[in-house]
């Protein structure tokens, strides 16, 4: 079961909602399927802000650094993005997952305002 | 995420409200929703996937039928177990439930036993259970195990746990005392197969003998409800 949000607001869910409020710009990266052995499980979160500060984890530490990138060009473009990892990507010299996993994360803008059409 | 979405979404979580947030996956930035368990989900093609999904706690995509793809981000609140009776068993109780995992509050309106010294870091509540269930609210995420022996303090927190479908109702007595239960409860309105939910005597039939004991086999059948009960994860 999914904890609830923290007191102590390391949440990644509380803390996009509360750096969004604040008037950061904010990405949310949540892990929507893995396939074999996968170190962190669907529904994990990570946020990011357009400074590439983060808060949360996708993969335990394996991928958070190309999620993080590429949430700063989500937070631009305000369009979402679905990323894969796992060693049978090309990208895996590049990035990957050590454990012989995939995973597929969905990263979204937090918008202020209805999205546009 | 539209921000006002986000925080319905975590006002539900804070608030121990079971809440699903839907995110089509195919049309990238069209809108979201959220739902409760209590929606009315009547001709909602999810409809299925979605009470599936409340009851197992599990996130993860589903198909519609028309063939895109939709991941569900679901939040259940985590565990709790509320025990009647700031008893031995519970001195021994408390700590096992914590280290499983669960969020838990001891009700017991005899001062003498609700103590901070006995019960340390604020889990104990010097209340009689009437007096306290309106803010410890019982859900079917909570399990309540009565273990005062005495049918003034036990009885109510029963029948209320019974009402609310938390997902364990236990409740310490030989059985001799739990046929004595059983007619008071029957008495007061509860239904015969709600009173059957009860387990007692109560925990895994392991032999207990010692509080400490008692406290595992209580946790052990808690645990079973949890993981293998009818609304658990299948």
């Amino acid at each position: 079961m999914q904890s609830a949000p923290d007191a102590n607001a390391s949440d990644p869910l509380a803390l996009a909602e509360t750096w969004a409020r604040e008037g950061r710009d904010v990405a949310l990266a949540t892990v929507v399927e893995t396939w074999g052995s996968a170190p962190r499980p669907v529904g994990a979160h990570l946020v990011i802000d357009s400074e590439g500060n983060f808060e949360g984890s996708v993969s335990g530490g394996c991928v958070e650094g190309a999620v993080v990138a590429e949430a700063v060009d989500v937070i631009s473009t305000k369009k979402p993005a679905m990323l894969e990892f796992g060693v049978a990507d090309e990208t895996a010299w590049r990035v990957g997952l050590s454990c012989g996993g995939r995973i597929r994360v969905l990263v979204e803008p937090v918008t202020r305002e209805p999205a546009p059409a | 995420m539209d921000i006002d979405l986000l925080s319905r979404f975590n006002a539900a979580r804070t608030g121990r409200r079971p809440a699903i947030l839907i995110t089509p996956l195919d049309a990238p930035g069209s809108p979201q929703r959220l739902v409760g368990p209590s929606d009315d989900m009547t001709g909602d093609p999810l409809a299925d996937d979605i009470a599936r999904r409340f009851r197992s706690g599990k996130s993860g995509i589903v198909e519609h039928p028309d063939g895109t793809q939709l991941f569900l981000t679901v939040s259940v609140p985590p565990p709790r177990l509320v025990l009647i009776g700031a008893v031995h068993i519970s001195q021994a109780l408390v700590p096992m439930a914590q280290i499983a995992g669960f969020d838990v509050v001891v009700i017991d309106p005899r001062t003498a036993f609700a103590t901070p010294e006995r019960f340390p870091g604020g889990t104990v509540l010097a209340e009689w259970p009437d007096d306290v269930l309106g803010e410890v609210a019982l859900d079917p995420y909570t399990a309540v195990a009565a273990l005062t022996h005495d049918p003034k303090i036990d009885d109510a927190p029963l029948r209320a746990a019974l009402a609310a479908g938390c997902f364990y109702v236990g409740a310490l007595g030989s059985r001799k005392t739990h046929g004595k239960r059983r007619d008071r409860l029957l008495e007061a309105g509860v239904g015969t197969a709600d009173f059957d939910r009860l387990d007692a005597p109560i925990g895994a039939d392991i032999g207990a003998a010692s509080p400490a004991e008692i406290a595992v086999a209580v946790l052990a059948n808690i645990i079973h409800a949890l993981r293998k009960g009818p609304e658990a994860a299948s």
